[in-house]
């Protein structure tokens, strides 16, 4: 079973979002790192000051093998993006619940999200 | 995510897979491992170092036997097979009287008029059909597949590993040259070939037998690193040893002189399926090239990604594409346009709307070091 933290909320795409002051950070979780494999690229398609919608892609993140789209778990303006993970994409295989994203302004609390039970009741129900 | 309308297949190796944590997923009909606990880069890095297990049980083996084997063969592939002698193999193609490529195929002389042609798992049943007709009334032909399994042992090591479970005289036989061997008390064929640019081996033997000769292999080369590899890690090798995945760079849209496979083909045979075909392209002079591309810019090419110039118009597509672990470069290969195909020439891969530049290199991307 894929670690899950139990400080933050979850999305069924496999994203985790954290409230950090008043902004949400947002990444990957071990299962999604997992599936992925060796992390190669982080693409952001939006910058500090855009606006991102809950559910829609903000980037890519790609292994060697594949590509998989990142979705925001919140709508909001971005505050911060990760200006690291683009010359060192593979922070996300070492801490994938340290190396964040994107930071959205507001809370998770209200968000249409899963806390790390219901987040880990998903994972039970996936193939391995 | 999991396709389940198939019955798909298992290899014999199959529990060994599990039991070794490999992830397994469906491809051409089996259900095979793409990566174990290393992951993908682990394990091209290990084949590279060191040596890895391949289970490609899955790929098709034809035999044909009979006067008139031989030249039939002959007839089939692009290559010089019956000028091949007895125990030696020849990587090769066999085309359709249009001159694009039914499948690429490794042939082996077994004996004067005995053969075996090995050819990929999605094509098995394809080019059994295609051989098979073609033999009604000149010799025998079968369908060996479901009862082979063939191991790819590849790697530095490889030899050497191989030494300690009774192949010590393997190590003599020329690229490209096979012979009846007993592994860890398997009786096989032992063949200095394969798909990943390094020096190895790829064994056919039993499927009852193959259990026991993977893990014996795999046993006597623990201290020096051998590994079980999946097949993510054998699309990376072989890319950067720029040899040919049917499906993604060749097929029946692609004739082998575009796709760089000129030097498999004798256009000056007396004759071969699609041979006229092949000599009126040549004639005409080929419009494409599958060349060999580094990304220079932000980006990691993928199959089925359009190629464009530097004005932007599209004039390609990717063909195979990744991250190449030991070049340390994104690289792929693609058709362009023959003015487009010279090395030093600039591209841009649209990498689903993000545009990475990109220029034609030679391949291929990687070469092992003379050791």
């Amino acid at each position: 079973m894929s670690n899950v933290v139990s400080d933050r909320k979850y999305t069924k795409d496999h994203e985790w979002a954290k409230t950090e002051g008043s902004s949400v950070q947002v990444g990957i979780t071990a299962y999604a790192v997992e599936q992925l494999g060796d992390i190669t690229l982080v693409n952001l398609d939006v910058k500090e000051g855009d606006t991102v919608e809950a559910g829609k892609a903000f980037g890519t993140i790609e292994s060697v093998k594949t590509l998989s789209d990142l979705f925001a778990p919140l709508s909001g303006k971005v505050t911060k993006i990760n200006k690291d993970l683009e010359s060192k994409p593979e922070l996300v295989n070492a801490d994938c619940y340290a190396a964040w994203m994107v930071a959205i302004e507001g809370s998770v609390d209200g968000a249409d999200l899963m806390d790390a039970a219901a987040y880990e009741k998903l994972l039970s129900t996936l193939d391995h | 995510m999991t396709e389940r309308q198939e019955t798909l297949k298992r290899t014999p190796l199959y529990d060994l897979h599990v039991r070794d944590g490999g992830r397994i997923v469906p491809f051409a009909g089996y259900e095979m491992p793409v990566q174990y606990k290393l992951g993908v880069v682990g394990e091209h890095h290990a084949v590279r170092n060191a040596a890895g297990l391949f289970d490609v049980s899955h790929m098709g083996e034809l035999t044909l036997e009979g006067p008139g084997a031989t030249q039939l063969v002959d007839r089939i592939v692009t290559g010089d097979a019956a000028k091949l002698e007895d125990g030696r193999a020849l990587y090769t193609c066999a085309c359709n009287e249009g001159g694009t490529i039914l499948d690429d195929l490794i042939v082996y002389r077994r004996g004067r008029e005995r053969w075996l042609i090995v050819c990929n798992a999605s094509n098995r049943d394809k080019i059994a059909a295609h051989v098979g007709a073609l033999t009604k009334g000149v010799c025998s032909f079968e369908d060996i597949s479901d009862a082979t399994a063939l191991i790819a042992f590849q790697g530095p090591k490889a030899l050497a590993v191989a030494a300690k479970v009774g192949g010590a005289d393997l190590a003599s036989l020329p690229s490209f040259a096979f012979r009846e061997a007993t592994l860890a008390g398997v009786a096989c064929t032992a063949a200095r070939t394969g798909y990943t640019g390094e020096d190895g081996l790829e064994i056919f033997c039993a499927n009852a037998d193959a259990a026991r000769l993977w893990d014996a292999l795999l046993t006597a080369g623990k201290e020096e690193g051998v590994a079980p590899i999946g097949l993510g890690a054998r699309d990376t090798l072989r890319l950067e040893a720029r040899l040919s995945l049917y499906g993604n760079d060749i097929d029946e849209t692609t004739n082998p002189l575009e796709a760089g496979l000129g030097w498999i083909v004798k256009l000056d045979k007396p004759d071969f399926i699609g041979k006229s075909a092949l000599v009126a392209a040549k004639e005409k002079g080929l419009s494409r090239r599958l060349v060999g591309f580094e990304v220079t810019g932000r980006g990691i090419a993928r199959h089925g990604y359009p190629l464009l110039d530097s004005s932007g118009a599209v004039i390609g597509t990717c063909t195979s594409g990744s991250p190449g672990p030991t070049v340390g470069k994104n690289i792929g290969l693609g058709y362009v346009p023959s003015s487009l195909a010279a090395i030093g020439t600039e591209l841009v891969v649209d990498c689903r709307g993000r545009k990475a530049e990109a220029v034609v290199v030679k391949t291929p991307f990687y070469k092992r070091p003379a050791r």
